[in-house]
């Protein structure tokens, strides 16, 4: 136990004062803060183009209905030949030419309207256009079929659901939204956790066996321990650099978005939110919503798949790394790892969010190599005690399996020197 | 003589391959034990079943008349073939967290160290990194480690590589000043002159089999021929030769000398003993020299080796 401990304690340092992890602890979230205010910046950019449009009508009814917007000017050129206009806008580089030739019908009118223009338009600004033509013309249409206007307008229901649940609790419609933000942001952080940190475990194990240092402790500690305070400690490393991480990331988001004014919300979530029209009403609907996830739980088996997933796939990282001379040499193994880390997130995203509680959701959350990431991103949509219970004790069973196996890579690899394996040479390591 | 440890019939295999099969050693408490043997023959496997860095399929391992346990590991001290240090690590640092792995407390460690340290006056080493010294000084190092803990048993696995004969000499007589002070050395090399300076004891191991052990004068008695060689200053050579030649089994022998000499090899028989075989030579010439032919470790190694073949 005492060895144990000086282990853990000296791959802490280790890892701590390695160069590259001090840079990363303290470049990445000025990296992170500084990419999202740079696409913020760019967006804006983007939006505070003007966009000159020119309209060629032969029918002379739309003119007043092109209205400039913050994105688009219209030019009126429909006193010039088309001719004359086309080359007017080519000289005087504007975005395009709307052409709207005069028709018998309006039904032939609306199939034969044309934008000229050297690149394929932006689609919205083409909606845009295509709303406002068929706005006049449906209401041209019900004025002709003896329609009154006003009584149309006037008889349009908006209808907005309610949701509410059985025990009559009201919901946002967000719901399964924070749920899934929820739920995703763990399973995320674990994977970028055991992928970071797993790789550091393996290139530790490389290291040792590289330095020919590992004869010398073995013949001090059991080789299982080594591995064991290798992983603790690589982890403990880990934990550091994502507080840190996430402090200054904090800060730097927090001086970002006042000093620039910079909003740091993803630009999906902004648009959802304004889709609710920012109702008040909406907005408390959320926060109730994320005050009635079972947050206890949501802790509890954080911490519990969090820790067993890392166990589970650091021992397979530390007993690649035994088997390997050298980091190039590690890549034939890596797809054991990667496969079931970017199936998890992908059931995640895909199946959990459109059926949490579906046969593939629940298989993948059963599932040891998956479950630690799916399972994670079920229980906030709620989820039977006892299918976490049979999951966790899958995922301790296994654990406790795949690092005996793991070991026993890690006992016979860490003394083979020279030889590149295979994995028909690693089952047969398991039987020395 | 007691033995410090005891091999018992240690067989190990590694899928089909037998990497040791049926070995068993006697080390004697305070002996200097030469494990020898060509490339690939299961040192390596034997010296890691004592470690207990392997577990033997057959067989045990008895150190001081007890089963080997975890807790022997402190008693032994290990500098293996293949060693390193952490490149990124401070001399100083990681000596200390060497030693507290074997057992010893931070301020024992620090104190041993710096006599160490001292001694091999290399002081100046503690805050550098080991990327900053030549790989002699790492072997210095490494040996220091491997000795700090005061163990019972030291196993040296070609000790000397990688020093110059002078640091290699300072190695040497610490590893004999170790013996003296009580501890029991088990030396593995392809040298055989250390082994002929150092070694008490000797095993052989050949394609995992032990085919040779004991102490090492025994062994020479075992192996030598009763031959002699003899160089005589005569007044004709190819006369002396010829008469030689009808009496003995002769071969010729060839050694530096300032004068004309008949060099040979004289092999005697049962019937014959030295001093008689001396005074039937100086009847007949003058003796420059007259010497028995001891076998050595190189010829041993090679001859057992071969006719194990």
């Amino acid at each position: 136990m005492n060895n144990l401990k000086l282990i853990i304690k000296r791959e802490f340092i280790a890892r701590v004062r390695n160069r590259t992890f001090v840079v990363m602890t303290f470049l990445s979230p000025l990296i992170f803060v500084g990419m999202i205010s740079l696409i913020t910046w760019l967006a804006t950019l983007n939006n505070e183009e003007v966009r000159e449009i020119a309209f060629f009508d032969e029918t002379g009814l739309f003119i007043s209905d092109f209205k400039n917007s913050d994105q688009i000017k219209y030019v009126n050129y429909s006193n010039l030949t088309l001719n004359n206009a086309k080359d007017s806008v080519v000289l005087k580089e504007l975005y395009g030419l709307l052409y709207i030739p005069k028709k018998q019908s309006n039904r032939e009118l609306a199939e034969s309207i044309q934008f000229y223009a050297d690149e394929a338009p932006n689609i919205s600004i083409l909606n845009n256009i295509e709303e406002v033509i068929a706005g006049k013309l449906t209401n041209q249409n019900f004025e002709e079929k003896g329609l009154d206007l006003n009584a149309i307008e006037s008889s349009k229901a908006k209808v907005n659901i309610q949701i509410e649940n059985f025990s009559g609790e009201k919901t946002s419609k967000m719901s399964s939204y924070v749920k899934m933000i929820f739920g995703g942001a763990a399973g995320y952080f674990l994977m970028m956790f055991i992928i970071i940190y797993g790789n550091m475990v393996m290139r530790s194990v490389i290291e040792e066996k590289a330095n020919r240092i590992i004869e010398i402790i073995i013949s001090s500690v059991k080789p299982m321990h080594l591995m064991m305070g290798k992983i603790l400690g690589t982890s403990l490393a880990g934990i550091l650099q994502f507080a840190i991480w996430a402090l200054l990331g904090g800060v730097l988001l927090t001086i970002a978005t006042s000093f620039f004014g910079i909003d740091p919300q993803p630009v999906g979530m902004e648009q959802s939110l304004a889709m609710q029209d920012g109702s008040q009403e909406e907005i408390q609907l959320i926060l109730q919503d994320i005050l009635k996830l079972p947050l206890v739980t949501l802790v509890i088996s954080f911490l519990i798949y969090f820790i067993g997933g890392y166990f589970l796939y650091s021992s397979i990282y530390a007993a690649i790394g035994a088997a390997v001379d050298s980091e190039t040499d590690s890549q034939q193994f890596m797809f054991p790892i990667i496969l079931p880390l970017m199936l998890g997130i992908y059931v995640g995203f895909f199946s959990v969010i459109e059926n949490p509680h579906g046969t593939v959701s629940t298989v993948f959350s059963m599932i040891p190599l998956t479950s630690p990431i799916v399972m994670l991103m079920r229980i906030p949509f709620g989820v039977n005690w006892w299918e976490v219970l049979i999951s966790i004790t899958l995922l301790v069973g296994s654990i406790v399996f795949i690092t005996w196996l793991a070991g026993k890579i890690y006992r016979v690899g860490i003394l083979m020197y020279g030889k590149k394996p295979s994995y028909k040479e690693l089952f047969k390591w398991l039987k020395y | 003589m007691t033995n410090l440890l005891e091999v018992r019939q240690a067989t190990k295999r590694f899928g089909t391959f037998t990497a040791l099969s049926n070995v068993s050693i006697q080390v004697p408490k305070g002996s200097i034990f030469g494990l020898l043997g060509p490339n690939g023959a299961g040192k390596t496997t034997l010296i890691r079943i004592i470690n207990q860095i392997t577990l033997p399929d057959e067989g045990d391992v008895l150190l001081d008349n007890e089963l080997l346990k975890p807790e022997h590991i402190k008693d032994i001290g290990y500098l293996p073939e293949e060693r390193g240090l952490y490149k990124s690590m401070k001399v100083g640092e990681q000596a200390l967290y060497l030693a507290q792995l074997k057992g010893l407390s931070k301020k024992e460690a620090k104190d041993r160290l710096k006599y160490w340290f001292d001694k091999f006056d290399i002081t100046h080493w503690w805050d550098k990194k080991i990327q900053e010294l030549s790989k002699g000084m790492a072997q210095k190092v490494q040996f220091i480690v491997t000795v700090l803990h005061k163990p019972k048993l030291l196993i040296f696995d070609e000790p000397f590589s990688g020093f110059d004969p002078i640091n290699a000499n300072v190695i040497k007589d610490e590893i004999l000043q170790l013996r003296d002070e009580g501890a029991t050395v088990i030396f593995s090399t392809h040298r055989m002159e250390s082994v002929e300076e150092l070694c008490d004891h000797i095993a052989l191991i050949h394609k995992s089999k032990k085919i040779l052990d004991g102490k090492l004068s025994d062994i020479k008695r075992e192996y030598k021929s009763n031959t002699f060689e003899v160089g005589l200053l005569t007044e004709n050579n190819s006369d002396m030769y010829q008469t030689l030649n009808e009496k003995f089994k002769i071969t010729p022998a060839d050694f530096k000398t300032i004068d004309e000499q008949l060099k040979v090899k004289i092999t005697l028989d049962q019937n014959m003993s030295s001093n008689e075989l001396l005074s039937y030579l100086s009847d007949k010439a003058q003796v420059m020299r007259f010497n028995e032919v001891i076998p050595t470790v190189n010829e041993i190694f090679i001859k057992t080796i071969t006719d194990n073949e």
